[in-house]
């Protein structure tokens, strides 16, 4: 007997539906030539690209800055995250020594604190550095990454301590055997093979960072220092009807780029997002 | 392996000596400039910074430390440290109205109480600094209505000889000073507050500017007694008392001074959450709505993401590669943006749902639908996470065990319960775990799509939606009357309970394995 299968794509459909209503939304905004919420319905009434083209000739709103801003910030960020996150998690996972559980303790309780109520604490520090390193201080986007990178031994190195434990030492001990130090360990044997886990844990961060407004918001008040997220938010906070276009236009270009990357990188997502539990 | 010394020495490679240096040449190119603005805390943690780094990376014992002190640093110059001050606030009154130090709390009421004197003289003013611009220090040059000319600073007047100024021939305002730049009247106006706080004490009061260029002698109204503690108002000879980090009116009126200043409160922020019925009200029903919120959000993603995945999970289901493509664009659409388009789709006029199904519901305005609202949004945003983490642990289950119960004659709906199940939330437990961590602060989500509306009648801190996160944000940077103190108390309140349910979680997990790994 032939198990039927037309129920299981039903459902398959049903979802399919749910998902993409509010994303074809999207795409439907961005084209619709008047560029208002009210005149947007589901699907594309016309396609124009006048919403792209007032986002780019908008004073008010220097897009290109923004998609700049934004790349460099995340983009900065997500790398030297990975770099001090896969370094912890190396010493955690291969190295001895005293304080390691208490060290591994302390990193998840820190993380548990809910660290916005800190932002006047942090506001008050960076108005100090501002004070003596201009470059670092607020409105700056190197001062955002410093906070930025407070984070970097957190989750990240658990996620990625779990990774490297799955490794099998056996393949940096036999380098050490044939005289490697611990740093070319880590550089030529370690890393190399973390690279799958590096890549999606990086991945991760950068999205976390683009969909990061409070910090940002608070530490990006200049116009041309916002990134995407707090610019555009900016687009339909005070007014969700007349800058809808713009707002939507916008947020395709920054989206799209991070949806190829994700299906691009879609084998590895599952390892990435389960690799947490495999041990905690 | 224990190398000679030499050899240990001979390791010593250059991508680390470099970046000593380089560390070491940064420390060299601040202190100078920390030095120059006094800033004692910044050396010592430049110097140390620099001391450590030099320690941990140009000698060969410490292995380890090499790769955690970059992080480490960090994480205690931007997270601990702000933590620690934030707990170290929850114990005092900071917050509006309540910022200052008593002595510069006094100074302020002070100073803003100097008025003019009826029939007082004016001076023509000129503002002057040593420096260029206009951060630094800056002084009064002041011409009397006989032409004699005085230099004011914070510590007095002093007399400044014709000699050494020029005067304009008018109005007798100094236009050049030996010695001092004179502001131009775009740069007075430009330092807007400090010079509207900046006093010169007089023998009769003080001096301070009106306008840009006239300056008068003015008087306190406010006269704070040190030896009795109080601030006294010579207008109305009422006197004001310190009480609880403020000055109120000892006639029993009860007027407060506006500018107060920061106490330690010990628990009292702590305690105002259970006995204070004010807060008490508002801080339960956000805590229950924050656990509904989770828990809801958890189970229901979990739900759909499981059905999805053993829909799919079938050998002749054809195109499953399109369907979970397509399924993670949810997950894959940065947040930020989808929560915000979610938010518009719902606007009761003009959004796609109500057009949609020909209806005027105001999704986001009435209580009930507001949270519907919110659960339906988290759903659409989690399921496609849960939809693949399920995937990827139904690969996980032993076919042959499903293949034994089947013979065994037990019916599709068994085989999932008995083997499938266990196995996939064995596995999906700490995912589920951090999920409900994740939701109980999803700050975003409440930000981006009701800010916590709709709000009950005759509250304003605490809306329907609010989850304690967002609540406590509004708490502490809200418009109206910030309480730092309280928001920090409460803050420390998630923390204990997060970090409580989340080391709750993980051992009934550790129970659950070994039920099931017998």
């Amino acid at each position: 007997m032939k198990e039927r299968l037309w129920w299981r794509h039903l459902v398959g459909l049903a979802a399919l539906v749910f998902a993409l209503v509010p994303i074809i939304f999207l795409v439907s905004a961005a084209l619709n030539p008047v560029g208002t919420l009210s005149t947007t319905s589901l699907l594309p009434t016309g396609a124009s690209l006048s919403n792209f083209s007032k986002l780019f000739h908008d004073p008010n709103s220097p897009y290109v800055r923004w998609y700049v801003n934004t790349l460099v910030i995340c983009g900065v960020s997500a790398i030297l995250n990975v770099l001090i996150g896969v370094s912890g998690a190396y010493a955690f996972s291969r190295l001895r020594f005293r304080g390691r559980r208490a060290g591994l303790t302390g990193i998840m309780l820190v993380q548990m604190f809910p660290n916005f109520i800190s932002l006047t604490a942090l506001y008050l520090t960076f108005i100090s550095i501002g004070g003596v390193l201009p470059a670092f201080g607020l409105n700056t986007s190197l001062g955002l990454i410093l906070v930025y990178l407070g984070g970097a031994m957190g989750v990240n190195t658990w996620l990625l301590k779990g990774y490297l434990d799955t490794i099998p030492g056996e393949l940096d001990e036999s380098a050490r055997i044939d005289g490697a130090t611990e740093t070319q360990v880590f550089f030529k044997v370690i890393l190399p093979l973390a690279r799958p886990m590096l890549v999606v844990v990086g991945l991760f961060s950068f999205v976390s960072f683009l969909n990061e407004i409070l910090l940002a918001g608070v530490f990006l008040t200049d116009t041309k220092h916002k990134t995407l997220a707090v610019g555009l938010y900016g687009l339909v906070s005070g007014n969700h009807n007349t800058d809808y276009g713009e707002f939507a236009a916008g947020s395709l270009l920054a989206g799209v780029p991070v949806v190829l990357i994700y299906l691009y990188l879609q084998k590895y997502l599952v390892k990435g997002l389960t690799a947490g539990a495999v041990k905690g | 392996m224990t190398a000679p010394p030499y050899e240990r020495v001979a390791r010593l490679s250059w991508p680390r000596v470099v970046f000593v240096g380089l560390v070491a040449a940064f420390a060299v190119f601040t202190i100078p400039t920390l030095v120059d603005k006094h800033s004692w805390t910044g050396v010592t943690i430049s110097v140390a910074v620099t001391a450590i780094l030099a320690y941990v990376y140009l000698t060969p014992k410490r292995i380890a430390a090499r790769f955690l002190v970059p992080g480490t640093i960090l994480l205690l110059a931007f997270q601990v440290y702000p933590v620690a001050y934030t707990i170290s606030t929850a114990f005092t009154n900071y917050g509006d109205g309540h910022r200052l130090t008593q002595s510069q709390a006094v100074a302020q009421i002070e100073a803003d109480s100097v008025m003019e004197q009826p029939g007082a003289q004016r001076y023509e003013l000129s503002v002057a600094t040593k420096s260029v611009d206009t951060s630094g220090a800056f002084v009064f040059f002041l011409t009397d209505p006989d032409g004699k000319v005085e230099r004011g600073d914070a510590s007095g007047v002093t007399p400044v000889p014709d000699a050494q100024v020029t005067k304009d021939p008018f109005t007798g305002k100094v236009i050049k000073a030996a010695g001092w730049h004179i502001l131009t009247g775009i740069q007075v106006n430009g330092l807007g507050q400090r010079l509207a706080a900046f006093a010169v004490p007089t023998q009769g009061g003080f001096i301070k500017s009106v306008g840009l260029s006239e300056a008068y002698v003015g008087q306190f109204t406010m006269k704070y007694d040190a030896a009795a503690h109080t601030m006294t108002d010579t207008r109305t000879n009422t006197v004001y008392k310190e009480s609880d980090g403020a000055f109120r009116a000892a006639d029993g009126s009860g007027k407060t001074l506006p500018i107060g200043w920061k106490i330690g409160v010990g628990f009292k922020n702590f305690t105002s959450v259970l006995t204070n019925a004010a807060i008490r009200g508002p801080f339960l029903r956000v805590l229950i709505w924050t656990i509904a919120f989770a828990v809801l959000s958890v189970l229901t993603t979990f739900a759909l993401g499981l059905l999805l995945a053993v829909v799919m999970d079938h050998p002749r289901m054809r195109g499953r590669k399109l369907y979970s493509s397509l399924l993670l664009l949810p997950y894959a659409m940065p947040a930020f943006i989808t929560t915000l388009v979610w938010s518009s789709m719902y606007n009761k006029d003009f959004g796609l749902l109500n057009k949609l199904f020909g209806t005027h519901i105001d999704w986001l305005g009435s209580p009930w639908a507001a949270r519907g609202s919110v659960l339906l949004t988290n759903l659409w945003l989690g399921f496609p996470y849960m939809f693949l983490v399920c995937a990827g642990l139904l690969q996980a289950v032993p076919q042959e065990l499903k293949e034994v119960a089947r013979v065994d004659g037990a019916s599709a709906f068994r085989v999932f319960r008995s083997v499938t199940m266990p196995t996939v939330l064995i596995g999906a437990m700490p995912l589920l775990i951090a999920s409900f961590g994740y939701n109980f602060n999803n700050f975003n989500l409440i930000r981006l799509l009701t800010d916590g509306g709709p709000y009950p009648s005759g509250s304003s801190t605490a809306g329907d939606t609010d989850i304690l996160i967002s609540y406590t944000y509004r708490l502490a940077f809200g418009g109206q009357g910030a309480q730092y103190g309280l928001a920090s108390a409460i803050s420390f309140l998630i923390f204990v309970l997060v970090g409580l349910i989340t080391y709750g979680g993980f051992r009934q997990t550790r129970q659950l394995e070994e039920v099931y790994a017998r």
